[in-house]
This record gives C-alpha cells, sequence and structure tokens, in this order.
C-alpha cells in the first residue's frame, strides 16, 4: 500500500499545483482584464475613495472638498459645502465628480493633481509608501477670482447664455459662468441610482431657447455643458474685430480708411442680397471709415471688407488667432468653425460664404473664450496669453507643487494693429452700439453682436476689455438665441451692460 | 498509567509549541491589523479572541504531549495557524457589519472543535480501535447523508439541499460523513483488498473486477448520485466519489478501479447534466462566467470572487482593505476570495503551502503506520482534505464548475470545523502509531517471522484493556501475508 500512497501523495501534489495555478491565473495573469471588467465596481472604489485634494478659487474659497464618509468610496466629494446655489456658480469649473463613472470639468482635467497621481508628485508618494499613510491628493488653486464670477452670474441672471472674463496681460481666467448650471453634488452621490438619475436629468435637460418663427426650439447644449469652452455659437458682429485686423495687418487699412458701405451688399457670385440690421443705410454717402463703420456696426461694410481681405487673409486671421486648435485650460476647449477650415457647411470657402463670414455669419462659429481673446490680443498689444484656469497645485503640506507660468499663445497681429483696434473698439462703446458697457471714469473698448442663427433667435454678443489704456479685463458675453431681431433686444442692448457688470467687478479690487 | 513507558522519554513537543506561537501570532497580528485598519485601534475582542485561540492551540498541545507523544508536531501548528487567519478574517467582516459574519460563533466552534479533538484523542487510543466500527460506519455515514432529505428536517438553502436543523443550530451532516465513510471504507478495504485486487479478468491492460465485487463501489456510487440529485450538491457527491475511488486504489493498487470509478462518475455527471437544468445551469456558470448575462444574477457570486482575487492581485489589498461585502458568502464558501483579496495570491499561495503540508503529513504517516487499517484511514483522510480543498478552491478559481463545499478550518460553520478538526484528531493519533519507535525494522525492511511478538502484546496497555488485543486478533484473522510488507507490520503494529 505504501507505493500506492505514495502514487496518491503525487496525485494530491498536482490538484495543488493545478489550485495554484488557478489561483495565480486569477490574481496575476487575468487580473488586469478582471480589474477593468466594467462590473467590477471595486476599480472604481478604490480609485474614488481617495483623499481627493480641494479646488480652490482665487481668496482660498474651496469650491469642492473631500468629506470623509462612513462607506465603501470613503470619502464624500462635496462642493461649496453642499449649498446647490453656489455650487452651480461653480459648476461649470468643477464638473462633478461621479461614482457612476462619470467625471467631468476640473475633476476630470486636473484628476492626476487631486488624485495624487501626478508625477509631480512622485517624492509624495514615496514618503506615503514608506510611512504607509494613505495618498493625499493636492489641492488646485484656481485664477477663477469669485467677486468676478458672482458679478457675472448675477449679471446674466436667468438668460440662457455665457461670460467668460479673462485677464489680457496674463491669460488668467477671472471669471467663467454658463447658465443654465446644475448642482453638481447630486451627481456625485454615492447612491450610484441616484447619481444616475441625476446625472441624466441635468444631462438632457436641454434649456428651451427663443425661435423666429415662435415655435419650440431646444439649445444642443445641456446644462452640463460648459458653455465658454465647449459650446459654439455665430459669432456674429463681434467678428468685425477679426475682420478690422485682417484689413489693418494685411491691407494697410487705417482706423480713418474711406471703405464702402452701400445700401445693400450683393454676396459675391449669388444674387442674394444683404441689407444692414433693420434694413438701415449706414450712410448717406455709402462710404464711412472704417471706424465709423465698426463703431455702428455697419454689415454691408465688413461684407464687402471681407472680400476684399480675400479667403487666404481671412483663414489666416481666425488661425492666427489659434482658433482652429484646441486649448487645454485644462479642460479641453471646442475648436472654431471657419469656411474652408473646419467645419462650415459642407466646408463651402465659396468668396460668398467668406464675404459672410466678414460679419461672423454663414458658416462661422466660435466659443465664447474664443471671442473673448480677440479682445484680449487687442487689449495686450497682439500678444495672445494662453489662457488657463490653474494658479497653482499645491500637495497635501501645502508645499508648492507647480505654478502656472503665464505664456504667449499666438501673436495674430502687430501692435500697432491693436492700437487701431483699441481706439475703434473705444468708439464703439462711447458713440457706437456698446453705449452700455460705458463705465464712468474707465476708458472701455468693446464691440457687440447681434448674430443670426435661424431657424432659432439672435445670439446677442459683447466683448471688451477695460481699462482700455491699461487693460486689466477681457471680457465676453454670449445671450444664446435671447433676441427677437428688435433694436431692444441686440447684444447692444442686453449683453453690453452684463459685460459692464462683470469688467467693474474686475477693475474695482 | 504509570506503564505508558515510552511517554516518559516521550519529546517534549517544543518544536510544536514554537510552531503554535508562530501561527498564533500571525492569527493575532491579522486581527490587530484588520482593527486598525478598519477601527483605528485594536478590535473589540481582540484580545478574547487571541487569549481563547491560544489556550485552545495548548490545551491540545498538552493533551497532544499527555496522550501521542510522538504525533506529528507539525500539523496542529498548520490547522491552528488557518483557523487563527480566519478568525481575523470573520472579525474583519464582522466588524464590517458583513450579515451571516459572526466572530464569536466562529469562535466557538473552533473551541468545540478543539475540544472535541481532544476529547476523541483522550478516548481513541489506537486508530485500530475503530476498525470494530466499520459497518456502524458505514450505516452512521449513509443516515447522514440521507438526513437532509427527510422532510421537516433537511432544508434547501441557495439550491443545494445539505443542511439540516436541530432547534436553532444547523448542521451539514455530509462533513461528519465523509468521517464515517472513511473509518467503513477503510474496514471494508482492508478485509476485503484481496479479493477486489487479484480476481477478475484482464481487459486491454487492465484487471477488471469481478462482477459479484463490485457492489460495494454501486452501493457507494449509487449514494453518491442520491446526493447528487436529491440534496443537488455536486461537491459532496464528488467528494464522497472520489474518496471511494481513492481508497480503493490506495488497497488494490488497480488503475481499473480508478478507470471504472471515474467513467461511472461522469457517466452519472452526464447524464444529470442532461436531465436537471440546475446542474446544466452550473456548468454554463462556470464556462462563462463573465458573460454579462449570466453576471447578473447566476454567476454574480463567482464573478464577485474572482473581482475580489483580481483586486488583491499579487501582494493584497491588505488587512480590511477589501470590498468583502460585494461577495456573497464571503465569511464561509467564498472566504478564499476575501482572503485572496486582502493576503493576495503570495497569501493565497502561503495558505495553500499549508494545507498541503497538512495532506502531505497525513499521507506520510499513513506510509509509516504499520497497520493496514490505519493506512487506508490516514491516506483515505489525508485524500478527502485534499480532495475537499480542490473541489472548493477549484470551483472559486474556475477549475471545476463551482459547487457548495467549505473550506476546511476556515470558512465559517460549525459542522465543516467540528468535523475537520475530528479528521485532524485521528491524524494526529494515527501520526502518533506511526512515529512511536519500535523496536523492530519498519517499513522497507525485509520481514523475519517473529512469533514472539504478539506474546508481547500484552504490553500494550495504550490501546486499553481488551482494545489492543482484540485488534490483534482481527488484523490476525485477516490472515494475510500476501504482502511481507504490510501484513508483518500489522503484526508488529501491536509489539511496541
Amino acid at each position: 500500500m505504501n507505493a500506492t500512497l505514495r502514487r496518491l501523495s503525487t496525485v494530491v501534489m498536482v490538484m495543488f499545483l493545478a489550485l495554484m495555478v488557478s489561483t495565480t491565473w486569477i490574481q496575476f495573469v487575468s487580473a488586469g482584464s478582471l480589474n477593468e471588467n466594467p462590473r467590477n465596481v471595486r476599480g472604481t472604489y478604490s480609485a474614488l475613495s481617495r483623499d481627493r485634494g480641494p479646488i480652490v478659487v482665487k481668496g482660498g474659497e474651496a469650491i469642492a472638498t473631500s468629506v470623509p464618509v462612513e462607506d465603501n468610496y470613503k470619502y464624500q466629494r462635496t462642493y461649496s459645502d453642499g449649498d446647490a446655489g453656489a455650487a452651480a456658480v461653480y459648476a461649470p469649473l468643477t464638473g462633478y465628480y461621479s461614482v457612476v463613472g462619470t467625471i467631468s470639468g476640473m475633476e476630470r482635467y486636473a484628476n492626476s493633481y487631486l488624485a495624487g497621481e501626478d508625477d509631480s508628485l512622485w517624492l509624495d508618494r514615496l514618503q506615503n509608501l514608506i510611512t504607509g499613510e494613505e495618498a493625499q491628493g493636492s489641492s488646485v488653486e484656481l485664477t477663477i477670482d469669485p467677486k468676478v464670477q458672482k458679478a457675472a452670474w448675477d449679471a446674466l441672471g436667468d438668460y440662457t447664455g455665457a461670460a467668460v472674463a479673462m485677464d489680457p496681460k496674463t491669460g488668467a481666467i477671472l471669471a467663467m459662468v454658463s447658465k443654465p448650471s446644475y448642482d453638481p453634488n447630486p451627481l456625485a452621490s454615492h447612491d450610484s441610482e441616484a447619481a444616475r438619475v441625476a446625472a441624466e436629468k441635468v444631462i438632457n435637460d436641454k434649456p428651451r431657447v427663443n425661435s423666429v418663427g415662435g415655435e419650440e426650439r431646444f439649445s444642443p447644449y445641456g446644462p452640463t455643458i460648459n458653455r465658454t469652452i465647449n459650446a459654439t455659437f455665430p459669432p456674429g458682429s463681434t467678428f468685425k474685430l477679426l475682420t478690422s485686423a485682417a484689413a489693418i495687418e494685411y491691407d494697410g487699412k487705417t482706423p480713418d480708411t474711406e471703405i464702402p458701405a452701400p445700401n445693400t451688399y450683393t454676396l459675391p457670385g449669388t444674387s442674394t442680397d444683404v441689407a444692414n440690421f433693420g434694413g438701415i443705410p449706414c450712410a448717406a454717402s455709402q462710404q464711412m471709415t472704417l471706424l465709423e463703420a465698426l463703431e455702428i456696426s455697419c454689415n454691408t461694410a465688413f461684407l464687402n471688407l471681407a472680400d476684399e481681405v480675400g479667403k487666404d487673409g481671412m483663414q489666416r486671421m481666425f488661425q492666427d488667432f489659434g482658433f482652429t486648435d484646441s486649448i487645454e485650460v485644462p479642460m479641453t476647449t471646442s475648436v472654431g468653425a471657419y469656411p474652408g477650415l473646419i467645419g462650415g457647411e459642407n466646408d463651402d470657402d465659396s468668396d460668398a460664404r467668406i464675404a459672410l463670414s466678414g460679419i461672423g455669419q454663414g458658416s462661422v462659429r466660435m466659443t465664447p473664450l474664443q471671442v473673448a481673446m480677440i479682445s484680449a490680443a487687442i487689449a495686450n498689444d497682439g500678444d495672445l496669453m494662453e489662457p488657463y484656469l490653474i494658479q497653482s497645485v499645491r500637495d497635501s503640506d501645502l508645499e508648492l507643487v507647480s505654478q502656472t507660468k503665464p505664456s504667449r499663445y499666438k501673436s495674430p497681429f502687430s501692435s500697432s494693429t491693436a492700437d487701431a483696434l483699441t481706439k475703434m473698439m473705444e468708439a464703439v462703446v462711447s458713440n457706437g452700439s456698446g453705449k452700455g458697457a460705458q463705465i464712468p471714469g474707465v476708458a472701455v473698448a468693446g464691440k457687440t453682436g447681434t448674430a443670426q442663427d435661424e431657424p432659432r433667435s439672435p445670439s446677442l454678443w459683447f466683448t471688451s476689455f477695460a481699462p482700455a489704456d491699461d487693460p486689466q479685463v477681457a471680457v465676453a458675453v454670449v445671450l444664446e438665441n435671447e433676441g427677437q431681431s428688435t433694436n431692444e433686444t441686440t447684444g447692444g442692448a442686453l449683453a453690453s451692460p452684463i459685460a459692464k457688470q462683470i469688467m467693474q467687478a474686475a477693475i474695482s479690487k | 498509567m504509570s506503564i505508558l513507558q515510552p511517554e516518559e522519554k516521550a519529546p517534549a513537543r517544543v518544536a510544536e509549541a514554537v510552531l503554535l506561537l508562530v501561527a498564533l501570532a500571525l492569527g493575532m497580528g491579522g486581527m490587530w491589523m484588520v482593527g486598525y485598519s478598519l477601527e483605528d485601534g485594536l478590535p473589540e475582542g481582540f484580545w478574547t479572541y487571541s487569549i481563547v485561540l491560544a489556550a485552545l492551540a495548548f490545551t491540545m498541545h498538552i493533551v497532544l504531549r499527555l496522550r501521542a507523544p510522538y504525533a506529528d508536531q507539525v500539523i496542529l501548528p498548520a490547522v491552528v495557524l488557518l483557523n487563527s487567519v480566519s478568525m481575523a478574517m470573520i472579525l474583519r467582516q464582522d466588524l464590517d457589519g458583513i450579515n451571516g459574519a459572526n466572530a464569536s460563533r466562529h469562535l466557538m466552534w473552533t473551541a468545540l472543535g478543539i475540544v472535541v479533538a481532544a476529547v476523541a484523542l483522550f478516548v481513541i487510543r489506537d486508530h485500530r480501535s475503530l476498525r470494530r466500527l466499520t459497518y456502524t460506519a458505514m450505516v452512521v455515514g449513509i443516515v447522514l447523508v440521507v438526513l437532509p432529505l427527510i422532510p421537516g428536517l433537511g432544508r434547501e438553502i441557495n439550491g443545494a439541499r445539505i443542511w439540516i436543523y436541530v432547534g436553532s443550530f444547523s448542521l451539514q451532516p455530509a462533513e461528519f460523513a465523509k468521517i464515517a465513510f472513511a473509518v467503513f471504507f477503510a474496514g471494508y478495504l482492508v478485509a476485503n483488498r484481496d479479493t477486489l485486487a487479484l480476481a477478475g479478468k484482464k481487459f486491454l491492460g487492465l484487471q477488471l473486477p469481478r462482477l459479484r465485487d463490485l457492489g460495494p463501489i454501486l452501493i457507494v456510487w449509487a449514494v453518491s448520485l442520491a446526493v447528487l440529485i436529491g440534496e443537488k450538491d455536486l461537491g459532496t457527491s464528488l467528494l464522497f466519489f472520489g474518496l471511494f475511488v481513492g481508497m480503493l486504489y490506495l488497497a488494490t493498487d488497480r488503475v481499473g478501479w480508478i478507470v471504472i470509478g471515474l467513467a461511472m462518475f461522469a457517466g452519472g455527471a452526464v447524464v444529470a447534466w442532461s436531465i436537471f437544468s440546475h446542474v446544466q445551469l452550473r456548468v454554463n456558470i462556470w464556462l462563462d462566467a463573465l458573460n454579462p448575462e449570466l453576471m447578473g444574477g447566476p454567476s454574480f457570486q463567482l464573478v464577485q470572487g474572482l473581482f475580489a482575487m483580481s483586486y488583491g492581485g499579487m501582494f493584497g489589498a491588505g488587512w480590511g482593505g477589501g470590498y468583502p461585502e460585494y461577495v456573497p458568502f464571503a465569511f464561509s464558501d467564498f472566504i478564499y476570495a476575501a482572503l485572496g483579496e486582502e493576503l493576495g495570491l503570495t497569501g493565497l499561495l502561503a495558505i495553500l503551502l499549508v494545507y498541503l503540508v497538512i495532506v502531505q503529513r497525513g499521507l506520510r504517516h499513513a506510509v509509516g503506520v504499520r497497520d493496514g487499517f490505519g493506512k487506508l484511514l490516514a491516506g483515505g483522510l489525508a485524500f478527502v482534505m485534499a480532495l475537499q480543498l480542490f473541489v472548493v478552491v477549484g470551483g472559486i478559481t474556475r477549475l471545476i464548475p463551482l459547487t457548495g463545499l467549505t473550506l476546511p478550518f476556515m470558512a465559517q460553520g460549525g459542522s465543516s470545523l467540528l468535523a475537520n478538526w475530528i479528521v485532524i484528531a485521528l491524524m494526529l493519533r494515527i501520526s502518533d502509531a506511526a512515529r512511536r519507535p519500535s523496536a523492530l525494522p519498519t517499513r522497507g525492511a525485509l520481514a523475519e517471522p517473529v512469533p514472539a511478538a504478539v506474546s508481547n502484546s500484552g504490553a500494550i496497555e495504550v490501546g486499553g484493556p481488551g482494545v489492543g488485543p482484540v485488534q490483534a486478533g482481527t488484523e490476525a484473522g485477516a490472515g494475510r501475508n500476501t504482502t511481507p510488507d504490510d501484513a508483518t507490520q500489522i503484526v508488529r503494529g501491536v509489539d511496541l
């Protein structure tokens, strides 16, 4: 029997070996794919159950914090201490940190810092490994100035739209408001079903917008879309700044150059006539200076001017602003559309389309941040600074990990062109369509826009910077389809007062 | 009892005591880390659990010194290690409020198991006395297997009818039945092994048994199938049948039996698979566990176990770092997955090695012990433990279809703990007999007739009055001299 016992012992060995192999197979060989299985909640837990660093705004106020709780996730991500109203103000910035898998905004794009995983934090991680302490995320300080943010939020009121303010000298974004907004707190609920329901609700809750015919229309953008960087609109007359810049920079025009301003303009190669706003002639002589044309936002003058500059010049200026590229602020911004560049209707770059683009119509589309960047470039002598949101990153011991150094993004035109454009924009605010943005004692430079977006109602724009002689803030405001094609509902009437309040808040610090 | 001469010079079992300290330290360390991971302090009841476990382990140690001084010194620490590590895991789940995990109950059953094992060592002074109980054991085994099928007594839980309820206590009689069957098979086979081994024709190089000798294996096969069909418990069925086939092979050295046994089991399993939807489902879960359609329901537990283990990876999430609440029955049937999550592959391989040590020591003592009954019993008990481990761990790691067996000494559950501690008591008892110094040459040495041997048998008072001689008589009655090795050892076994 001893022989069989020994053979049985070999069989037992083989059985154990099989168990060791199968255990190794699960825990080592296929562990990666099992961990990534979408049904495996553990990966989510281990990733989500971290003491994430806070997101703070200028002055130290935390708009997102991790609060210890007694559940699997260990920490509940909380926005503005759970205050729904305050959280909505900052929602486009913070985004939300959902346990059902969706992460957006700063939570997503600054995740490596917030979760304490960034390569720059290797020393902290090494320390944690040795001391056995749980990894703590770093705090991310934003460039957002709560005072400016609040002013922009309040000024936008109940409009559907967006407002963005930046420091033209650095590119630091001071305010970023998108309306309608949402409260990210319910989306971060640890009750995955509740979080899912809350997310679905705000994602699908597309706001109703006005339409020309009065029929029911909805914005393509829900509350969770950051309209300042991820929504594009026809820029309308604010684009005349870019047309002017091209004309001055490439064609040697000056603010005083007389340009044709016909009563109607026939788009080249077509029989389509375009008139001015309200059908009113720009000038009896059908001639006016470039400055006057911008001041009253004469459409026919800029249609003609764009045609004169031509496709190559207009496209070059659009590209020189970097509008065909995405920026990481760190959130990824949407790119703009221009005929023959990106997008556009069938990417039609006929002369008619180029002419139409001169007044920001046709297939031109831009984000509010891009419109603000036009003002910022003009304000900063033709040097467009790269927009950014993260001021600094500090580790859990409050030691500085990184700090953003302002950098030049593009130089679309010379400083003399910038000076000329500043002069023209000042005239817009002091005498022209942008009077609503006047601030007593401060020289404001701005440009209105009332962009047709048929069949929707026009979107109203205002972009500006102030003070004109020493710019501290550049702004863009858009009111999505809030126009009614009347003089009372133009960019100048509705959007410029909003921009004014934002600029005031920024200057008066 | 001053006649117990060998024990005066008996080993002091220092190695065992030292190893016990190591085993207890590992368990206590686990509980300590659990506490600091979950509650930032020593877990509630830490000292109670630690002291009770230590007291029990050293009681057993002292009992062994008194009653089985030559017994294996590694088996007890190995078992205590497994038991106290499982204590930490169940305490960890208890602290987490996982429904069903109950550390104090686990401790209670552990205590009961160790006490019963100690008593068994006291009462059973010679394992050969069990041979008298051969047919009693058969009846007991069959009764135990049938118990859960009795209406009112048995209860179906999670699709398997393997439980009986007595008052508020639930028992899994199959756990005890495996001991009874091991005793029965050992007794039956030691008496009939020659007939089973030598009679019959050769066919295709295999020595086939005679038809009339097939009786017992048919009975066991029927019992296994009854378990499989009536109680829907593939694991227990596999366990019994595997035990019998393994012991049959041990006794007869005939591969033919294994082939026949495996064929019969496979046949039965295929028939069951084609008839019963629950068996089909088990197989589908096994083959296609990660199918999203199955993951939500039928294969949920298995897949959660896989997720737990993969999350543990090489080194584990650490004590208290896993999510056992997502694995149904992480404290009993799936404790292997819970351990894998927190202790990692390293921990599980260590645990498997500890089991391997126990099983291989058991088999080693089967080789060492001199009587055929002891060899078969020790070999059978060691093999049944290996088999149980294979069925449990193999099921969790998708080597074979998942069945509802428990991990010996680790899973929370009274029957399993109690039964396996009895197995350990028997193993220790046989190891004592195997390692007890003998004046005569032992295995491997050619036997010479030792007529004086039997006359010396009066000296063995160890087995208690009467037991030794009676056993000697029966062994002699079996009268087999075919293999000098075994036969003479049986006689010598009496002679101390």
